[in-house]
């Protein structure tokens, strides 16, 4: 107990101070995690939008993979991209594998089918009506296209959420293709990892608590999102 | 007449092999208000999606001033922006009323600040001008399709376009809205169809009233025209006649036919001949009750039946009058006058009606 405790304490003590290994790793995750979600948000829109709204062949097919796609393991992403940018990989002359590049393209990959079947089921969720009567009041597709967003914008936001809450939160495939190496490829998830094995539990405790309030935060917001939505 | 501002032509709607929708020819000329009246499942939305360029028919054309649609591109949405609908629902975003209502013209390129001064006068004729503010969900059904008449209107449309815009409020909110909505017609001279399948709305409202059943339309014509002078037995019930019994006509004596019914013969009206067979349609408010022990008062009637009052169902103002006679009719009288004559179920009386309340359908 004395050690949760004094590790508690000393964790409080480095994010009060501004340690600077903290500091560096929490925005570096910030910045990869926020730059893979913002990437995954230029795919995911328009894809979900496209699934909800058109009717094409091979839609429900593309609609099971991408949901089978929201609960992708993280690892398998990871594997696969280090395959890819793996030093005799097809993308290897890229030399990419151990940058934060590499694990904001793995992120992307977890993000994107997370934002696009949530916006799919944001834009479904709208009355299938509404779609006629903007067109009736003289819309043109692109201004359908952002009524209907518009529309939907609070169930959008939560589609943006949950990406972000689920790359932040994720630890195997940003050590598998990032490496944690200090000072460049380290995030919270996997400093809070490495930390934890030598027995830093005050460092490793400060990580978990920054990365709890993140997504507490984030998760907070959704709540909010959803219950404002049902009092409606 | 002019020529229509809106027509279609052999205008054909197909769901997944169902015809759903088949209309050789109808045509809106500018300045009417068009009733489409049927049951549900007739198709009336359809033909109102077709005609406002909502949804492309499976075959035929729609003409605008004469000029045949194209269902592709910038033509399709520059005439589409000469049109406004009003749906059952109300169908608003999100927002204010006020950024509701100016959306048509925003949608046309309208600056903000001129948009808001067109909706002004708008806000202020459908009653809205206070809520302009308020967000539209926390609106009542009524304020929310004051709002979407108002979103409809603000557009200055050429052709307004309205699909049982009232079928889903309460019979007083109704009744104020249709009160509001006619008024506003009237001053604007909005071209207007109006789909509903509620018969007093086409009553109040249309010019021209156009009855579709089964996805075609069975006959069209002004109000007095359908619904005292149904083509056939289908639309005659939809209009509301109670009475419709198969009847051979017997005689004619200057302009006065006879038409036996089960035995019983009756005079009336109209242009058939001796021998052909009909059926005999009577409106029930048309049919005049009496006690039998009660002296006939003198009137033009020329048909009377004697018989027994069989079921009294109450509606509101008034009481329908199943009266076992031969043949059995249907009669309408009010509340006030059921209950002058003391009926109830039994009471012995005398049904009459004029033979110019009698209309006759070639069988």
């Amino acid at each position: 107990m004395e050690l949760i405790w004094k590790g508690f304490v000393e964790a409080v003590r480095l994010i009060v101070t501004g340690d600077p290994d903290v500091l560096q790793i929490t925005w570096l995750s910030l910045q990869i995690s926020g730059g893979a979600t913002l990437l995954s948000l230029f795919g995911g829109i328009p894809a979900g939008m496209a699934l909800a709204l058109a009717r094409f062949r091979g839609r429900g097919l593309c609609v099971a993979l991408v949901n089978t796609g929201m609960g992708l393991p993280p690892v398998v992403v990871g594997l696969f991209v280090s395959i890819f940018l793996w030093r005799s990989g097809p993308l290897g002359f890229l030399e990419l594998l151990y940058t934060p590049t590499a694990i904001v393209i793995a992120q992307f990959v977890i993000a994107a089918p997370i934002v696009t079947g949530l916006t799919m089921a944001a834009m479904q969720q709208l009355n299938p009506k509404l779609r006629l009567q903007l067109l009736a009041l003289g819309a043109s597709r692109g201004q359908l296209l952002w009524l209907l967003m518009r529309e939907a914008r609070l169930p959008l936001l939560a589609a943006v959420m949950a990406g972000f809450g689920g790359v932040i939160s994720e630890v195997g495939a940003s050590m598998m293709v990032g490496g944690n190496i200090r000072g460049q490829t380290r995030v919270l998830t996997t400093a809070t990892v490495l930390e934890t094995g030598k027995g830093n539990f005050d460092l490793a405790i400060a990580l978990g608590v920054i990365l709890l309030v993140l997504a507490f935060a984030v998760n907070y917001l959704l709540t909010w999102i959803q219950q404002r939505g049902r009092t409606r | 007449m002019s020529a229509p501002i809106l027509e279609g032509q052999g205008l054909g709607v197909l769901y997944a092999g169902q015809t759903v929708l088949d209309v050789p020819h109808i045509q809106v000329q500018a300045g009417e208000i068009l009733a489409l009246i049927g049951p549900n499942g007739a198709g009336k939305s359809t033909l109102l999606r077709a005609l406002g360029l909502l949804e492309k028919p499976t075959s035929g054309v729609v003409r605008f001033r004469g000029n045949p649609v194209a269902w592709t591109g910038r033509d399709l949405l520059a005439i589409r922006r000469r049109f406004a609908s009003v749906f059952q629902d109300a169908l608003l975003c999100d927002t204010t009323v006020q950024a509701n209502v100016t959306l048509g013209l925003k949608l046309r390129g309208r600056s903000s600040g001129e948009a808001a001064l067109q909706v002004l006068p708008w806000l202020t004729r459908l009653g809205i001008a206070h809520l302009a503010g308020r967000e539209a969900r926390t609106l009542s059904g009524g304020e929310a399709q004051r709002t979407s008449l108002a979103r409809a209107f603000a557009i200055r449309p050429d052709v307004l376009l309205l699909d049982e815009p009232f079928g889903a409020l309460d019979p007083p909110t109704r009744d104020e809205l249709l009160t509001v909505l006619q008024s506003l017609l009237r001053q604007e001279g909005t071209t207007t169809v109006f789909v509903t399948h509620d018969r007093d709305e086409a009553l109040r409202l249309g010019d021209r009233i156009a009855v579709m059943l089964d996805g075609r339309i069975h006959q069209v014509g002004r109000p007095s025209e359908v619904f005292g002078r149904p083509v056939s037995e289908e639309v005659a019930r939809f209009v509301g006649v109670e009475t419709i019994l198969p009847a051979r006509v017997t005689g004619e004596h200057s302009g006065l036919l006879t038409v036996e019914v089960n035995g019983t013969k009756i005079e009336a009206l109209g242009d058939v001949s001796v021998g052909e067979s009909v059926l005999v349609c009577l409106r029930p408010e048309d049919l005049v009750i009496r006690r039998r022990d009660e002296p006939a008062t003198p009137d033009s009637a020329r048909n009377h039946l004697a018989g027994r009052v069989q079921e009294a169902t109450p509606l509101g103002a008034q009481v329908r009058v199943r009266i076992a006679s031969n043949p059995p009719v249907v009669s309408l009288v009010t509340k006030q006058s059921f209950h002058e004559l003391g009926l109830e179920s039994g009471s012995s009386v005398i049904v009459s009606f004029k033979a110019s309340a009698v209309h006759l359908i070639r069988r």
